[in-house]
């Protein structure tokens, strides 16, 4: 390992693209603003400059017509890498995700693929309102034949990526707009990582805070919190919303026997009922109180700073829902 | 028939003829084994429409690429997937062109670069531009022929294609089939510009109607559009007007349309019209037709023997594929 670099999320998402852009003549970047804008969070800024026109390709407003292209130049022995500006504007690519890219290989017998990367920013905090500020991961996660990141560290904004590009099947990458700027330190040399396993972010004896992306450092604040009150969390990332870790989310819940759930998702027909229902079908016996939730409020999430607060989940909430779970 | 059937010769003439009836008398048997159970879900024919795929796919190279729609058996026949494969792909059998998994409206085959055919109206265009795409970051001549109907027309896709095809310029030969009805709603009442070709030239892509019942007239645009391709002039749009002489699937009674009108267009038949002309002008010989159609029905029999004799896929693999399989 070479000595550590301060740096940033944003800047790890644009190194991993520079990277995987000189390593494979093959991947290329296409999406809204990619190129003379720098991206609409500033991931790309600079990439035209050195990568040209022809690799970092400005594309037009028309999200279902680049997505699918995309998936015509993956399935054709390119691997692209394409850029919605943010979860909310995916709803008009759906269609290309979930019927074409989704599909192809199981519904043509194995002989064709999608190796395609799709990134995406996710969540809310920024005070963009509801049409800008959903986090939808979770719909991807429902469908078969996808796989979903959820990057929620400068390793994992730095490493996914690459990994990504080399799986042979569609991966969609969440970047949440509020870890962009989050700052650290990340080895000089860092590189991929695996992306079919969770982590344990800190170990702790007394619950499992299971969570992932953008509420991670709100999870770590609350482990803190309750840290400081004598109660040890242990905090699972999920790094990957599909396939799900089962073991590893497991194995942390039988040692602790109490698990809460933060997921920014609306709580219905969410990844945290979906990891719930799998306790509850795997680990009941383990368990020594109900598993707890912290979701968003059921609500559009909106415009003003105190109301998309109050929307969100937040440290306090954590630690209510932890102390209900330890009774 | 247009003076374009000059570029023809009989060999040539005979093959589109030769083509054409066996994608007629491919979904004739078809229509049959849906009625007798063999063939489930949907059914798409093609009937009336054979000289647009018999026409265009003779203008493609062997490294060009294909995207087509859910009414594809014809455009895999002619593209030379077997019979055997895409009759074992509609009765559900391992031995498929795609392992049984699509079934009547999802053919593949990689090996002829037939990328699939697309049920979501107006989905592939997207697709074939982006194959398109790579091919040309790669410096490749190759083309990507994009089929789709009339409907796909009021998708948002359709645009969106378009537009980034022709700004890109793509080498992509988009090729209408249209045969005047989305399902059941006739163009005029789905389109304030019923005028297919001329949405394709307002995003300044060269755009042609052909006469989509004249196989002759097809292969001559079909040519000439992928010979500009080829010579870097990006995206060309051939607009052929044809139509379908059966229902839009096996579920349709078709009371948008009358009688008398289906009868009108069967006067247009692709297939009689260049019998017709042919006998006419001495190309085709007597024994010609009788030997083609001996030549269909037994290629034909033969693909429905190899389709009830095809293995089902165990249940065990329902789950494979549908990630890669993992390296050895």
């Amino acid at each position: 390992m070479s000595a550590p670099v301060q740096t940033t999320y944003r800047e790890a998402c644009r190194a991993a693209i520079a990277d995987a852009l000189r390593r494979d003549p093959r991947v290329f970047l296409m999406g809204e603003d990619v190129g003379r804008y720098g991206g609409c969070y500033g991931v790309s800024k600079g990439l035209l400059e050195e990568f040209g026109p022809e690799r970092i390709r400005d594309a037009p407003l028309s999200e279902s017509g680049f997505t699918g292209m995309g998936i015509g130049a993956a399935m054709n022995g390119m691997k692209p890498i394409v850029e919605i500006m943010t979860v909310n504007f995916s709803m008009l690519a759906f269609d290309q995700i979930v019927n074409n890219a989704a599909t192809i290989r199981h519904m043509s017998g194995g002989q064709f693929g999608v190796p395609l990367v799709i990134r995406m920013a996710t969540g809310a905090g920024r005070q963009l309102a509801a049409q800008h500020s959903h986090s939808l991961e979770n719909l991807y996660a429902h469908v078969p034949g996808l796989k979903v990141l959820v990057p929620a560290t400068l390793e994992d904004a730095r490493g996914m990526l690459w990994t990504a590009l080399e799986d042979p099947d569609p991966v969609l990458i969440f970047e949440h707009v509020m870890l962009y700027n989050m700052t650290g330190e990340l080895a000089a040399d860092a590189g991929a990582v695996a992306i079919d396993k969770a982590a344990i972010r800190r170990p702790g004896k007394d619950v499992s805070l299971i969570t992932h992306g953008g509420s991670l450092p709100k999870v770590m604040i609350a482990a803190k919190q309750l840290a400081e009150q004598g109660i040890d969390a242990e905090v699972v990332d999920l790094r990957t919303l599909r396939p799900l870790d089962d073991a590893t989310i497991l194995d942390s819940v039988r040692r602790t026997r109490r698990a809460v759930i933060v997921d920014e998702g609306w709580r219905s027909g969410s990844i945290s009922a979906e990891v719930s229902a799998r306790l509850m079908e795997n680990a009941l016996w383990s368990l020594d109180a109900p598993v707890g939730r912290v979701c968003s409020a059921e609500v559009p999430i909106p415009y003003p700073r105190h109301l998309e607060e109050a929307a969100l989940p937040q440290p306090q909430a954590i630690l209510a829902a932890v102390k209900r779970t330890l009774g | 028939m247009s003076k374009a059937k000059l570029h023809l010769s009989r060999d040539s003439l005979l093959s589109l003829l030769h083509q054409m009836i066996r994608v007629r008398r491919f979904e004739e048997k078809c229509d049959e084994l849906y009625q007798s159970e063999k063939i489930r879900g949907f059914l798409h024919l093609a009937i009336g429409e054979e000289a647009v795929c018999t026409g265009v796919m003779a203008a493609l190279a062997p490294e060009d690429a294909v995207v087509a729609t859910y009414r594809e058996h014809g455009h895999a026949l002619v593209r030379g997937v077997p019979a055997t494969a895409i009759m074992a792909e509609m009765f559900g059998k391992l031995e498929g062109c795609s392992h049984g998994r699509g079934g009547s409206m999802h053919l593949f085959s990689a090996a002829h670069r037939f990328y699939g055919g697309y049920a979501i109206v107006g989905g592939g265009l997207p697709v074939a531009a982006g194959i398109a795409l790579a091919d040309a970051m790669r410096g490749e001549s190759k083309v990507t022929c994009c089929f789709f109907g009339d409907g796909a027309v009021a998708e948002g896709e359709f645009h969106e294609t378009m537009n980034l095809a022709e700004l890109w310029k793509l080498p992509v030969l988009f090729v209408c089939e249209n045969n005047l009805y989305a399902m059941g709603t006739r163009l005029e009442l789905s389109e304030s510009e019923p005028d297919i070709h001329a949405k394709a030239q307002s995003y300044r892509i060269p755009s042609e109607v052909v006469d989509g019942m004249d196989v002759v007239a097809v292969n001559a645009a079909a040519m000439r559009a992928v010979e500009r391709i080829r010579g870097g002039a990006g995206p060309q749009f051939l607009e052929c007007r044809t139509y379908r002489f059966r229902a839009h699937s096996m579920f349709d009674p078709q009371f948008y349309r009358t009688k008398a009108e289906v009868e009108e267009w069967k006067k247009r038949d692709p297939i009689t019209r260049l019998t017709e002309w042919m006998t006419s002008v001495g190309l085709l010989h007597a024994d010609d037709l009788p030997q083609i159609e001996a030549a269909v029905e037994g290629e034909v029999r033969g693909a429905v023997d190899f389709a009830e004799a095809a293995a089902w896929e165990p249940v065990e693999q329902l789950a494979v594929d549908v990630y890669a399989r993992p390296r050895p």
